[in-house]
């Protein structure tokens, strides 16, 4: 299972990516595996606003439904329209070609609370295994 | 992890796959291995093995084994040949479903009932009990000492008569044989719950790993329960637990064949089952074609306009049809449709469709 050290994490299994005033999320490698293969992905709308911990989309496997979680608070402002035709990228590469949304955080949010380092992330993980 | 889940006898091979294991029934089972869809296309179109280890195997043995099973079940075992194979229901007093079954006569005096794993001790019972009064008919649980290994797709003759001395390619649908398979002793029957060609291989126990290698070669993939599932549900197929179950009798399942009302004698289930036929379903079973990409699932609301007119039994992708798909009970008077089903708060339409969704005989 795969942990990239450069990014954020949320409890729900989502990873953040920010670079500037930019948030690229995904889920991470761990739930893509615990799903089995995605069959769906109900991306949010760009241009609505979402605030964090807001369920924002669908992730479908054969076996389950999993709400989307936006880890962050600000403007979808792009969707990973690839999704629509292989939503398997998601398992084949829940980093690169996985990603789901990308959203332009609110002024008030540049750095924001409660997103956890890769360690605990893992640690995280550890526990529910 | 549950300490009282049983191990089939391929654990340690499912392990070395790497296989994503699931509680099912009481016993561990591999849910899936490399994925879903590259599971359920290799059956489609070349092959894949599956370990059916904790399906019930139950013996009836003896002179009067065949009288027994036509008391207890709903079809007419006793009118099989050695050789041949039926699928039955054993029903209760009031023609609900206790288990759907695969009953196969073995030799005269020996036939093989094979219960869904999470009925096999109830099925065990109630065969017990409504033989009783045939003096010479024996009901042994064989579950643990015996393994279930099937291979399914159309490749599945070529792979297994490499390995065989039955003339598998030349057996007929639902028939079955004693032979061996890898040197190993087995009776292997022709019959699957894919919709699509295949076989059944039960043997020893302790022989599984060594039949499982012999097949496992070039490149045959193992297939998983989830796989097995979609399967099933693209052949229309009927799940106990989904389409089945005690408040169901066959006739809402659309399974009324099955019930033979024509043969000599009671049994169980057969004052309340002939009612039943006489007076026609209250609900049928329909299949559905999901027009939206969201998979309606097990529960979910089946909607006419605004009105609840029926419940999904099972749904999941379709990855033969590339669409989401559905069985559900619908009201009798409700079953032209249209139809729309209520996933998670949104009314998703769906066109209904003959069952199976997906027929071997008729691909494109």
């Amino acid at each position: 299972m795969s942990v990239p050290a450069e990014l954020k994490y949320t409890a729900e299994h989502e990873w953040v990516s920010i670079e500037d005033e930019k948030a690229t999320i995904g889920i991470t490698d761990f739930a893509a595996q615990a799903l089995g293969d995605v069959v769906y992905v109900s991306l949010p709308t760009v241009g609505t606003t979402v605030a964090a911990g807001d369920a924002c989309g669908e992730v479908e496997s054969y076996k389950s439904v999993n709400e989307l979680y936006s880890p962050v608070s600000g403007e979808v402002t792009e969707v990973n329209e690839e999704l629509n035709d292989d939503p398997a990228l998601i398992n084949a590469e829940p980093y690169a070609l996985g990603w789901i949304f990308k959203v332009r955080l609110a002024a008030a949010e540049q750095d924001p609370a409660g997103l956890l380092s890769a360690a605990e992330y893992e640690a995280l993980t550890a526990a529910a295994n | 992890m549950n300490a009282t889940l049983r191990d089939t006898p391929l654990r340690a091979v499912h392990e070395r796959l790497g296989a994503t294991m699931t509680d099912f029934a009481g016993w561990l089972m591999p849910l899936r291995y490399a994925g879903e869809t590259a599971e359920h296309d290799a059956v489609r179109t070349s092959a894949a093995l599956f370990d059916l280890s904790h399906m019930g195997e139950i013996a009836v043995t003896g002179p009067d084994a065949g009288a027994a099973l036509d008391y207890a079940v709903c079809g007419w075992p006793s009118g099989l040949p050695v050789g041949g194979a039926r699928y039955t229901m054993l029903c209760a007093p009031d023609g609900g479903i206790i288990d759907d079954l695969i009953v196969y006569r073995q030799a005269d005096e020996r036939f093989l009932v094979v219960a869904n794993a999470v009925n096999t001790a109830v099925v065990l019972g109630e065969l017990r009990q409504r033989s009783a009064s045939f003096s010479a008919a024996v009901v042994a649980d064989e579950t643990l000492s015996t393994g279930l290994i099937s291979i399914q797709g159309p490749d599945g003759a070529r792979r297994l008569s490499a390995v065989t001395d039955l003339p598998v390619a030349d057996m007929r649908y639902y028939t079955g044989s004693y032979g061996s398979v890898a040197d190993c002793p087995a009776w292997v029957a022709r019959t699957g719950y894919t919709g699509e060609d295949g076989f059944e291989i039960f043997c020893a126990a302790a022989d599984c790993e060594r039949i499982w290698a012999a097949l496992a070669v070039d490149g045959l993939p193992a297939a998983g329960l989830a796989a097995r599932d979609t399967l099933r549900l693209e052949a229309g197929m009927p799940l106990y637990g989904n389409e089945l179950g005690l408040a169901v009798t066959p006739y809402e399942a659309g399974l009324g064949r099955v019930v033979r009302l024509d043969k000599p004698g009671d049994f169980v289930g057969r004052a309340a089952l002939a009612a039943r036929a006489a007076a026609g379903p209250q609900r049928v079973l329909v299949g559905l074609v999901v027009q939206s990409r969201r998979v309606p699932r097990h529960g979910y609301p089946v909607l006419s306009g605004t009105v609840v007119v029926g419940e999904v039994t099972s749904g999941g992708p379709s990855p033969s049809l590339g669409a989401p798909i559905a069985m559900a009970y619908v009201a009798a008077d409700a079953a032209a449709g249209p139809f729309s089903i209520d996933v998670r708060g949104r009314a998703e339409p769906a066109s209904v469709t003959e069952l199976p969704f997906y027929d071997r005989r008729k691909r494109r």
